[in-house]
Order: structure tokens, then C-alpha cells, then sequence
């Protein structure tokens, strides 16, 4: 026999008690999907849900830096278990690289994903937001290969640019049959206007979750949920 | 201890591979530990074990441990270089045990100190092969 990757048996087996998956994509960077994803997590988890979130953007992760999860890391018990972060069951890379940056090409990035995959004890979730990376790389096919429940919450702006790349990304995911949940366009008078408080509340959940941003995303993402 | 988790894999792995050879009994599972993973060598081996007690194919399975050197290739200047020049802080080596890929972020080439570099073996746990009857 060839060898065998053991490590890909076990990730549904991770995710049986995760009840909705919900990745949070756009494929142009610089949109605001990382503070959309890890957002919805905090409002998520406001509502009274148990949720996770996954940054799955692994050569550019933020949510640590968005949650302000600076002390928290990973409990070890029979896998790696999420630190709550102000209510948020959190997994990203940015655990393990000490404030480096994490040049990984394609393979390695597969290699990481399967890895955390294989030894993150999510528990019961009511809601894992996964904060995608942008385009539809690697990480990208990886996430819609191993989480089949999930559905996009694309993430786009009024930019004509990230108009055109929201058109052909929403084809991709129609062709690949995963659903799309709904559409947020940030930075937008028609959708989640810019919020000029946003900045100096990122770090900070409790500030984030008082923005006018978090309040028009939870708006406009009340149905979904 | 997230070493069981990853000995949950392969007992998981090597039964469902010997389910589809349709095998009656798992006689011997060859797994391999990559060097920079660093695996711990007594719960590893342990857990597997008491997890494969579990699974009535699995049950009565030797474990033969193969221990690889990690190598790495340098995709920059082309240069091939180990593990044993590399003094790892023991908060990276952790982390590296945690997801082999962080040694991008640790480890440079040798030669032209590029972090872009193959790991051309030795980076975690693998499954070389499975013996068992039918």
C-alpha cells in the first residue's frame, strides 16, 4: 500500500455536534471579511449561541488580533481544545506563530488546515463561523472539501473591482452546489456603511460590539441565524 | 496530550483501510513519526493501544514505530539541510509539535536564510503500512 494520511478519518468526527457552518468569504482582500467573520462570532454568541470561530485565513490571520485574544491559546486534552475569548470558542494559527508571519505555499497551507483539523475538539456548537481566506486557494477548496454543510456569507464592497470578482466567486460556488446564505456589502451606504468608530474598536469586543458596524451587520444577518 | 488525538486518526484510518480489504483481523500497523513533529514516543504508542482495544479489528494490531529524519530542501538556492543545526526555543518547538508548517515561521535555509523550503520528509505522523488476515 501507499502511504496513508491518517489525519482526514477523524475531522467529521470533530464537527458531528456543530450544528451550523457558516463561511465567511469575498475573494478580494481588504473588504473586511475578517471583522465581518469574527463579528458575527461575538454577535453570535451575544444571542445566546454557542459558537466557534476558525480563521482559516493561514498566511494572514487577524481574528486574534480583531477578538483581542492575546493570552488566550489552546487547552491540550486528548486533542487541542478552543480558548473561549470573550465568549467565542477561537482557533487560529496565530496560537503557534509568535507574532511571525507564516509564509506557507500550497501545500503546506493543506498540510496546517488538515493538521488543525484533525486535533481541534470543537464540542457542541450551535455556530462555526470560518473566516476564509481570500480567493479560492488552497485553504478556500480545503474548507468547502471538508466542512460539506457549510454555506457562504460573501462579503463584498461597492468597489466595481470586488463587484466583478463577487460575480465570478458566486459562480464557482454555484457550479461546486455550495449554498450561498447571503451577501454583505461592506463599506456601503446600501449595505454596512463605513464606520469611522471601527478602528480603535478592534481589539476590543466589548467597544466592537457597540460600533455601528456591529449593529448593522447583526441587522442585516438577523434572518440567517 | 494531543498526541491522542492524532492516535485516534490512525486507528480510525487503519480500520476503515482494512475494512475495505476486507481484512478480519489487523495483524501489524506501521507508523511512521517524522522528526520535526516531535510525537511523544510513550503516549503515542500508549494511546494507540487503548484506542485500538476498542475496535475488535484493531484489537490484537502490533504497532511498529518508524522513526524519520525530517530533511528539508530549500526552494530558493536549492540547498538540502536537517533538524540538527536548528536550536529551537522550547515555545517553537511546541508549536511546531502542534502544526509542523510553523517551522516556515521558525527555520530558515541554511544558505540564503529563505523560509520558502520543501519538507521533504520527517514532518509528522503517517501510516506505512497495514498487515493483517482475511
Amino acid at each position: 500500500m501507499t502511504a496513508l494520511d491518517p489525519r482526514p478519518s477523524v475531522i467529521a468526527d470533530r464537527l458531528k455536534k456543530v450544528k451550523k457552518i457558516t463561511a465567511v468569504t469575498g475573494w478580494k482582500g481588504g473588504i473586511g471579511k475578517s471583522v465581518t467573520a469574527s463579528t458575527l462570532a461575538l454577535l453570535l454568541t451575544e444571542k445566546g449561541f454557542k459558537t466557534g470561530l476558525l480563521d482559516l485565513d493561514l498566511t494572514g490571520a487577524s481574528c486574534h488580533f480583531i477578538l483581542g485574544a492575546k493570552k488566550a491559546f489552546p487547552r491540550e486534552d486528548m486533542g487541542l481544545v478552543p480558548p473561549f475569548v470573550h465568549g467565542v470558542k477561537f482557533m487560529s494559527i496565530s496560537f503557534f506563530s509568535k507574532g511571525r508571519g507564516v509564509p506557507l505555499r500550497g501545500a503546506n497551507v493543506t498540510d496546517a488546515v488538515i493538521e488543525m483539523l484533525a486535533v481541534t475538539l470543537w464540542g457542541e456548537l450551535d455556530h462555526l463561523v470560518i473566516d476564509m481566506p481570500p480567493g479560492i486557494g488552497d485553504a478556500a477548496l480545503d474548507a468547502l472539501k471538508f466542512f460539506p454543510k457549510a454555506r457562504i456569507l460573501a462579503v463584498t464592497t461597492p468597489s466595481p473591482v470586488a463587484r466583478d470578482v463577487l460575480r465570478r466567486s458566486l459562480a464557482v460556488y454555484k457550479g461546486m452546489k455550495v449554498p450561498v446564505a447571503g451577501l454583505v456589502e461592506n463599506m456601503s451606504p446600501a449595505g454596512v456603511p463605513r464606520d469611522p468608530r471601527l478602528d480603535a474598536a478592534l481589539g476590543d469586543p466589548e467597544k466592537l460590539l457597540r460600533t455601528a458596524f456591529a449593529k448593522k451587520l447583526g441587522f442585516l444577518t438577523r434572518k440567517l441565524f | 496530550m494531543h498526541e491522542w488525538a492524532l492516535a485516534e486518526s490512525v486507528i480510525k484510518a487503519a480500520a476503515e483501510h482494512a475494512a475495505e480489504r476486507k481484512l478480519k483481523r489487523v495483524g501489524e500497523v506501521a507508523v511512521v513519526f517524522g522528526e520535526l513533529q516531535a510525537i511523544d514516543l510513550e503516549i503515542f504508542p500508549f494511546a494507540m493501544k487503548e484506542l485500538a482495544k476498542k475496535r475488535p479489528l484493531m484489537a490484537s494490531a502490533k504497532f511498529k514505530i518508524i522513526k524519520e529524519p525530517a530533511a528539508f530542501r530549500c526552494r530558493a538556492c536549492s540547498a538540502e539541510f536537517d533538524l540538527k543545526r536548528f536550536r529551537k526555543e522550547s515555545d517553537e518547538a511546541e508549536f511546531i509539535h502542534f502544526v509542523p508548517e510553523m517551522a516556515h515561521s521558525f527555520i530558515k535555509c541554511p544558505s540564503c536564510k529563505s523560509p520558502d523550503f520543501d519538507i521533504a520528509a520527517g514532518r509528522g505522523v503517517y501510516i506505512q503500512h497495514i498487515k493483517g488476515s482475511k
